[in-house]
């Protein structure tokens, strides 16, 4: 049960990995001050109206869509998808199992091939279209390559291995209720593992801060009032 | 016009905006704006001349910069390389020059930051295409920092707002701190701080000028109507770019001011130590020059007793004053809070509208057929009015109360999504003149359209840079050069002398 044992050790390593990692950069965002007033106009006059406008770019990714509906469509798929999908795991989780997560299972089963579908159509892109394939680097395409990965070799698991989930679900809860149970050893579960666990690794050293950055971005949270209302920050309150 | 040693971009017959061009690489590697002499930097408090370790000086300086902005510490993050902003630069467009893309052009900034702050760049640099801050490299930056008009056209499309504008300015921030410093934008900040404005106008030179524009206009229009400088307890103190003191069709404009406020019978003045609206600071980056040239204007406004202060038509102006002044100079307490401090002219002009203070005789423009270039600060770093996008709202109301024949440009192309005039950002010199030939391609695609359906002759635009752009321009795409005209001269032409007399 050695494997059983490793991975309860890199799990825990990767966990603390990601939370401290995104802790930290979301502080050092909060933190680092905004000079001068810089949105991008025009803007919401009040805080509410940032928050609704944040909501709409959040949920439907509103600028994308006025910007370029393929990348919109694909990167809007691939999302949602990952969030369904990310939902849909929470079943092992949880014992009893949520009921709204009861809920969305039959949704979820279909997400990962939405996912996969969105994940290639943007890996397309960045072949076909010849100014993002200028602008890609490598970490752009593993990083696709990655998630990829991870939402095949958990397809496989499900309709390959046919792995007993009771298993599985048992050794996630025991690794949160820190009572080890042995891992099913099947190489599509430990693959499908060790790339969540590098996805996790790498979360707060790449481009996936987007997901926590989004919200300090200046240019799109703060509210249009310069005349009305003072604004200092850093060097512009020295 | 000079004959020229490059193609002008070719204009698509019956389209609104132009073809998506496949990537040049290096197509405008050769475009190196004149370098600053060491007199300029040090005038501005820059190192005369490369200095020595700049390497290192360079990486330092960039991460001061990073620490103190937290636009720069997200956007340099949080970039996924979608690539949705790759197609919306009027640049890119023109020129075919792939690092023109914003996304490289960002790119090169960010991967000098990843390859000295990073995990990732430290450790794995060729993974995350991280990069050493090289003479290369540098060369780099200097060419295309210097073929950004900062127009955030990009970040209105970016789905996290990433604003490739922060990035060019720090960039130059970067690059003057270690002595490589543009002539264009150096030489005329010192002007501004030795003498007042751009164009180092001295006082005795604008009240000849001034007084010269009185006479001319009462020759014109057999009124009196006054250009006042320096009036001690007037009530409205004018910050305006000090091209509308000395160019068409700059000073045009000047005169539609003068009769606005002539009709409306408001005490005005100009300052001759705030001679000048216009704040090249902002294009560099430098946050302390910004704020010593901004200054300037808080002093003439206490030393004058003003009540209010109004902007000319000057786009970069305008978002400093809208956006910076209240933290840089302000507070304004000492004005009348019953008007927005500061008050663009086109929100003055348009209230006295509403108010039916003018009177505007429309037919007087009826040999034109006008369009509206919304200027890249003025559309997206600022507003008018009292409500979001009231600064693309009120100029338009105000032409077509001074004018019957008005029509819009593309829908794409116009408001927040409106193309540079591609002299913006301080890049309005003749040695990037190849530059701004190709990036005005997409402002003109859409201007022949509206030229070829709606007969449009006359081109309105409320700021000084993209004045001088477009009369520039205009004749590279067979447009007449005249058709650039400022918004005031379209209500000055309008404004019935007298009538209220
Ligand atoms: C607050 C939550 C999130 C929001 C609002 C968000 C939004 C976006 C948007 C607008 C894009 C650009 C369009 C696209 O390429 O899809 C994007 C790209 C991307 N997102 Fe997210 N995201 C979020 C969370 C996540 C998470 C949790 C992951 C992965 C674990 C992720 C992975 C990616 C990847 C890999 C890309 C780049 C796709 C490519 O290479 O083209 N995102 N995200
Ligand atoms: S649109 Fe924004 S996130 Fe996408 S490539 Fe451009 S800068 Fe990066
Ligand atoms: S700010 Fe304007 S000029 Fe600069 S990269 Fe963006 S679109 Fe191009």
């Amino acid at each position: 049960m050695i494997l059983s044992v490793i991975f309860a050790i890199l799990f825990y390593a990767a966990t603390l990995l990601l939370i401290v990692g995104v802790a930290r950069k979301i502080a050092l965002y909060a933190r680092t001050p905004a000079p001068l007033k810089i949105p991008v106009t025009p803007a919401p006059l009040t805080r509410a109206g940032v928050v609704w406008q944040m909501t709409k770019e959040v949920t439907v990714f509103r600028s994308l869509f006025f910007s370029n509906k393929w990348i919109w469509l694909f990167g809007w798929m691939f999302h949602v998808a990952l969030a369904l999908v990310l939902a849909r795991h929470l079943r092992y989780f949880t014992e009893p199992v949520w009921g709204w997560v009861v809920l969305i299972q039959p949704f979820g089963k279909y997400a990962a091939f939405a996912m996969i579908a969105g994940l290639a159509g943007l890996w397309a892109r960045r072949f076909l279209v010849d100014r993002v394939r200028y602008i890609s680097s490598l970490s752009d395409h593993l990083m696709l390559a990655l998630l990829m990965a991870i939402a095949l070799s958990g397809l496989a698991i499900k309709y390959l291995s046919h792995t007993d989930i009771v298993h599985i679900k048992a050794y996630m809860l025991g690794l949160m209720y820190f009572d080890w149970q042995p891992l099913p050893a099947d190489a599509f579960v430990l693959l499908h593992f060790a790339l969540i666990i590098v996805l996790m690794v790498v979360f707060p050293i790449s481009k996936l801060l987007h997901a926590p950055g989004m919200f300090f971005a200046p240019t799109r949270t703060q509210v249009d009032d310069a005349r009305e209302r003072r604004h200092t920050a850093g060097w512009t309150a020295e | 016009m000079a004959k020229a040693n490059f193609d002008t971009p070719a204009l698509q017959p019956h389209q609104e905006t132009p073809d998506l061009p496949s990537v040049k690489p290096g197509a405008m590697q050769h475009l190196k704006t004149f370098p600053a002499k060491p007199l300029h930097n040090e005038n501005i408090g820059y190192p005369g001349e490369l200095v020595d370790g700049w390497q290192d000086k360079a990486v330092k300086r960039l991460g001061e910069l990073v620490d103190g902005s937290q636009a720069l510490r997200v956007f340099l993050d949080t970039c996924v390389k979608c690539g949705a902003c790759t197609d919306k630069c009027h640049y890119f467009l023109g020129t075919e020059d792939p690092l023109n893309m914003p996304v490289a052009r960002q790119d090169l900034l960010r991967s000098v930051y990843r390859r000295y702050y990073t995990f990732a760049g430290k450790h794995c640099p060729k993974l995350v295409g991280a990069k050493d801050f090289d003479k290369e490299m540098l060369d780099d930056w200097y060419n295309y920092f210097h073929q950004c008009s900062q127009c955030r056209r990009c970040s209105v499309f970016c789905p996290y707002g990433i604003d490739t504008a922060e990035i060019s300015m720090a960039a130059r921030e970067v690059m003057d701190s270690i002595g490589v410093g543009q002539k264009y934008c150096n030489e005329i900040l010192a002007k501004v701080h030795k003498i007042g404005n751009n164009l180092g106008l001295p006082e005795p030179a604008l009240v000849d000028t001034l007084e010269g524009l009185e006479e001319d206009v009462e020759e014109d229009t057999g009124v009196l109507v006054r250009f006042p400088v320096d009036q001690k307890g007037a009530d409205v103190l004018l910050i305006t770019p000090s091209a509308d003191f000395f160019a068409e069709p700059h000073i045009d404009g000047l005169i539609g001011y003068a009769k606005v406020f002539h009709q409306a019978g408001i005490r005005w003045t100009l300052s001759s130590h705030a001679s000048e609206a216009a704040n090249f600071s902002l294009f560099i980056g430098s946050g302390d020059n910004l704020k010593k040239a901004a200054m300037r204007i808080r002093e003439a406004a206490l030393e004058l007793g003003v009540k209010r202060i109004i902007v000319g038509e000057c786009g970069h102006a305008w978002r400093v004053a809208y956006s910076f002044w209240n933290t840089l100079i302000g507070p304004f307490d000492f004005l009348d809070p019953k008007y927005p401090a500061p008050q663009h002219i086109v929100e003055f002009t348009y209230d006295l509208i509403q108010r039916g203070a003018l009177t505007l005789d429309k037919e007087a423009n009826d040999h034109r057929r006008i369009t509206f270039h919304d200027s890249c600060n003025v559309a997206r770093a600022s507003r008018m009015g009292n409500i979001p996008g009231g600064q693309f709202i009120l100029p338009r109301e105000v032409i077509k109360a001074a004018a019957n024949h008005f029509f819009d440009m593309a829908p794409d192309t116009i408001h927040e999504k409106t193309f540079c005039c591609g002299g913006g950002g301080g890049l309005l010199t003749d040695d990037l003149m190849e530059l701004r030939v190709k990036g005005a391609m997409p402002r003109m695609q859409a201007l022949q359209q509206v030229v070829e359906e709606n007969g449009v002759n006359t081109l309105v635009a409320i700021c000084a840079i993209c004045k001088t752009q477009f009369a520039k321009t205009l004749p590279h795409y067979q447009f007449q050069g005249d058709m650039i005209t400022s918004l005031h001269e379209v209500v000055g032409d309008a404004i019935q002398l007298g009538a209220k007399e």
